[in-house]
């Protein structure tokens, strides 16, 4: 504070003793952006150098500067995160302008704006979600904040099981890292969503294609960047609330979090959130047992001055989630009745308790990270994470049963990892890391039932090299990465399994006990891995209004532990699931291309991309096979070859200062090229249109009406069957394939913001689903058994103080 | 410098103290499992006895239950009693027993397809009146030949219309078992 009191003296002096001479009555006044992302800048400082006026911004990013002479102004803007930027302007009149600053390149590493290869090669297709758009998610989850953004999508378990897909591909093909954590939660199911509070991410990033190497080699649909809310490097303590409610599922969810900073460097953050929704409705009826009840808590500590420091950080989630009831099926006879019903085949009242079948997943993150600048050469940086994922699934279970968690999953993972970023030549960079991790999966046998992932230990070891050069208008990017895995798992097999995979000949040197049990074996598969992945990209500012960037991805995938070893009755799926030991890994080849302009009526973004992918895993029904519950089908892990490639763009168009129109487009091909025929699970074409008012004046009010039209997907394999119902004594066709008609629905959002002395208001109201359409969507596993959801009126209240 | 150390310390520690020990997983044996439905049809006026059986020793493996049929007497009335047996454990659990503890969850079907056969629930109705079906009564009607189809549910909806009555078409629910037998009617 000392330095600001001397600063104000200094500025009361300086205009009293101007004022004599000239007319010093004017105002400098604007708002200070960064250039990258035009993210406001807070506490840069605005120094009027010929007249000795200082300013510092606020947390708007906004400086007003008094009593400013009239004539030649020289303007320096600082901040510790920035090159000066000098401006010289001549003053006749108030003048209120938008100065870009340009972040030093390192420091948006370390503060976490946006992914570091996507600001410092500028060639990655990147997009970024800043925090007043996620403020407006508090109560969603993340795949429903990234789904907005034009290529991305979900493929959803009800409602509240929500994972990313980039650019057609999920799951383990998508890396999310949180904080500089790549999470490690059972990622590869798809009724298993990531483990993120949202109230949590200070900004979150999406990054299309493998290209960010620095995350992993075997994100072949993409990164997901989570971070942390900035660290403001003053003394200061601030706060937020959020507060939510919901009509749908009579959801309420509150979430705050506390800021204190010290100048020196010195910070500590604290946020919790809590959520808590009954079962959802869809329009005609109530999707019985779809509640949901989180609790998620974080808290980040340390030191952080431009050359050193230190961070130490803890996150915990836990989320209880209800699985539809009427989607738990025993066999292929009760899938046929459950998909002629129009109604699911169980809807009870609306209640707040999650019954079974449900799921409780409880993820704890701790992540400690020292760094140090070596003067003249770069950033020096260690990070050890530790994580931890329980994984509990409760199924309707005979004799008592129900209370002992059918799926008992705990997975640990310790990972250690070295940067060295030299940056010290900002036209030239170049960075080297290593990371090394373990990982343990424990599969708790007192579950009664078999284990759906084995127990098991893998290492990974990691390097990575990525450079940058700049240019006057280009910059060029490239990356090269090597990973190794080993996977050492203990299985057991039952023999008759064993021996209908014809492991017999090839895995028999995997057996290590094939006595002590009268119908399994004890196998212990040790797989390794080594994988290379590549990066190139270049981007060319044309000229200030046109951009073009061009990327190049290698990357390769190694099979994770359920297309490797998964092995029994998917009950919600009703068929069984096998894995294969002889999966290899995936190799994505895949190129893109970006057009970037805007001028101050056009923002417009096309992005394509093209991506060939060898040895592609997937799942296949490959026969029927019978148990005293009847016949199932048997989907087994396979590879082919496939491509997929699209387009998508986001277009905005100011119409004046108060109305605007947005379009986003998404268009997606998938295809098994040596199957010859379409991949499952591709989302199909979606538009969406947003008429957007807003009015500043009006205590910041905005209002918005969006139009979302989702296509009918005409493009799938047909994997429908005929199966043998016994009691009619008849087959029947079982579609389980053909993706449901389009949908148009339509959304409204509207709010404005309360400025008090030091505390600020914002309301919020949102109407989803305005015309309360019944509508199924191909992207959620559900749908062959109930409609979506219902209209939902929200209202939000946030606060910052 | 000392953050390094610590940190690298911690690291070491917590691997060693994770570090996987080389101790062989313990086996499930699914509790819930059921391999084995044998169905004992008596001749309510003297005759021989009929034993039908399902066997899946491998319960969700790929090896498909062994099946036994029988030969039923034209025109007789059988009294039926299944039962159903966990043969993965030693000695072999009595599922039977679960089944009739959580009668309100669970109810038989059955269901001819080629016969003539007719069923009714015997045997003790769960507390709110409703059948269970572990034991039942078989008319095996004019000499045919078909198939017995054996369905257990679990949580059916036991209000549904004429599920009481033996019809399963509203039942909802899980099936636990389904079984076909073949059946010749003599």
């Amino acid at each position: 504070m000392k330095l600001k009191s001397v600063l104000y003296i200094l500025l009361l002096i300086t205009s009293v003793s101007l004022v004599k001479a000239q007319n010093c009555s004017y105002t400098f006044s604007g708002v200070i952006k960064d250039f990258h992302d035009k993210s406001v800048i807070v506490d840069a400082t605005v120094y009027i150098k010929n007249q000795n006026k200082y300013t510092t911004t606020n947390f708007d990013g906004k400086f007003t500067i008094n009593n400013v002479c009239a004539g030649k102004i020289i303007v320096e803007i600082s901040h510790i995160a920035c090159d000066k930027k000098v401006l010289e302007l001549n003053v006749s009149k108030n003048i209120y302008k938008i100065i870009d600053l340009e972040h030093h390149i390192e420091e948006l590493n370390e503060i976490n704006v946006k992914s570091a290869v996507g600001l410092k090669t500028k060639t990655a297709q990147e997009t970024l979600i800043k925090k007043n758009t996620l403020d407006k998610f508090s109560a969603a989850s993340l795949g429903d904040v990234i789904k907005n953004i034009s290529g991305v999508s979900s493929i959803n378990t009800g409602s509240t099981i929500v994972k990313p897909i980039i650019n057609g591909l999920h799951s383990s093909r998508v890396l999310t890292s949180f904080n500089g954590v790549r999470l490690q939660d059972q990622e590869w199911g798809i009724e298993h969503a990531p483990n993120i509070d949202i109230n949590a991410a200070g900004s979150i990033s999406v990054i299309k294609g493998a290209n960010a190497l620095q995350y992993g080699g075997d994100a072949i649909g993409g990164v997901i960047v989570v971070n942390p809310s900035k660290i403001i490097l003053k003394d200061t303590l601030f706060g937020k609330t959020i507060i939510s409610q919901q009509s749908n599922g009579k959801l309420f969810s509150a979430s705050t979090s506390l800021h204190k900073s010290y100048r020196k460097g010195w910070f500590i953050n604290g946020q919790a959130s809590f959520k808590r929704a009954g079962d959802f409705e869809a329009p005609k009826y109530n999707l019985t047992n779809t509640g949901i009840n989180s609790k998620a808590f974080t808290i980040h500590t340390g030191f952080k001055k431009f050359n050193k420091g230190f961070e130490l950080f803890y996150s915990n989630t836990m989320n209880e989630i209800g699985i539809l009831r009427a989607s738990h099926i025993g066999n292929v006879s009760d899938l046929i009745v459950a998909l002629k019903s129009d109604v699911p085949l169980v809807v009870d009242d609306f209640r707040y308790t999650i019954n079974n079948p449900k799921q409780k997943v409880t993820h704890q993150l701790l992540k400690t990270k020292v760094y140090k600048r070596l003067k003249g050469i770069g950033k020096l940086s260690f990070q050890y994470d530790y994580q931890q994922n329980e994984r509990l699934e409760f199924d309707i279970r005979r004799g008592g049963r129900s209370s002992i968690a059918a799926t008992n999953l705990l997975l640990k993972t310790h990972s250690f990892k070295g940067d060295i970023n030299f940056d010290s030549n900002s036209e030239n960079t170049y960075k080297f890391g290593i990371s090394g991790a373990y990982q343990n999966n424990f599969s708790d046998p007192k579950s009664g039932v078999k284990r759906i992932i084995p127990d098991y230990n893998k290492y990974n070891m990691n390097a990575y090299g990525i450079t940058d050069f700049r240019f006057d208008k280009i910059v060029l990017n490239a990356g090269i990465r090597y990973d190794f895995e080993q996977i050492n798992a203990k299985k057991f097999y039952q023999k008759s399994r064993w021996n209908s995979l014809n492991y017999q000949q090839e895995f028999d040197h995997l057996i290590i006990d094939d006595s002590s049990y009268p119908s399994d074996l004890l196998v212990n598969p040790v797989f390794n891995y080594h994988n290379i992945s590549a990066s190139l990209g270049a981007s060319y500012t044309i000229n200030n209004k046109n951009t073009v960037l061009v990327n190049y991805g290698l990357s390769n995938r190694a099979p994770n532990a359920s297309e490797l070893f998964s092995d029994g009755l998917h009950h919600s799926a009703a068929r069984i699931e096998i894995g294969d030991l002889r999966i290899q890994p995936e190799t994505s080849n895949r190129f893109s291309t970006t057009y970037k302009f805007n001028n101050n009526k056009f923002d417009i973004v096309l992005e394509g991309f093209y991506n060939y992918v060898t040895n592609f895993i997937y799942i296949e029904p490959t026969g029927v096979e019978t148990t005293l519950r009847g016949a199932f089908p048997v989907w087994s892990y396979k590879q082919t070859n496939a491509h997929l490639f699209g387009l998508d763009s986001n277009v905005s168009y100011n119409v004046n200062t108060n109305f605007s129109i947005t379009n986003k487009m998404s268009l997606i091909k998938g295809r098994d090229l040596t199957n010859k025929r379409a991949l499952i699970d591709i989302p199909p074409f979606k538009t969406t249109t947003t008429l957007f008012f807003k009015k500043e004046n009006w205590k910041n009010f905005y209002a918005s009406l969006e139009s979302e039209f989702n296509a009918e997907q005409n493009e799938y394999p047909n994997n429908n069957f005929m199966a043998f119902i016994p009691n009619t004594n008849s087959y029947e066709l079982l579609d389980i394939s053909t993706p449901p008609k389009a949908y148009h629905l339509l959304n409204f959002s509207s709010g404005f913001a309360l400025n008090m002395s030091k505390t600020k208001i914002n309301f919020r109201f949102t109407i989803d689903n305005i015309l309360n359409q019944s509508y199924r969507n191909y992207l959620n596993r559900l749908r062959l058994y109930a409609d979506d959801l219902g209209r939902n009126f929200q209202i939000q209240i946030q606060i910052n103080y | 410098m000392k953050n390094f150390k610590i940190l690298t310390v911690l690291f070491i520690t917590s691997i060693l103290a994770t570090s996987c020990s080389d101790d062989n997983p313990d086996i499930i044996n699914p509790e819930e499992v059921i391999t084995t439905m044998t169905v004992v049809l008596t001749p309510e006026s003297g005759g021989d006895i009929v034993t039908l059986e399902s066997r899946d020793l491998d319960g969700d493996g790929p090896n498909a239950p062994v099946i036994t049929g029988g030969t039923l007497a034209a025109k007789t009335t059988y009294s039926g009693v299944i039962t159903l047996l966990n043969e993965t454990e030693s000695p072999a659990e009595d599922i039977t027993l679960e089944v009739a503890e959580e009668a309100d969850e669970h109810q038989f079907f059955y269901n001819a397809t080629g016969l003539n056969s007719t069923f009714s629930y015997a045997g003790e109705n769960d507390s709110d009146g409703n059948p269970v079906g572990i034991k039942f009564t078989l008319s095996s009607g004019d000499a045919a030949s078909g198939n017995i189809t054996i369905t257990l549910k679990h949580e059916p909806n036991k209000s549904g219309s004429n599920v009481n009555t033996g019809d399963i078409t509203n039942a909802g629910g899980e099936t636990d078992i389904e079984a076909t037998f073949p059946i010749s009617v003599e």
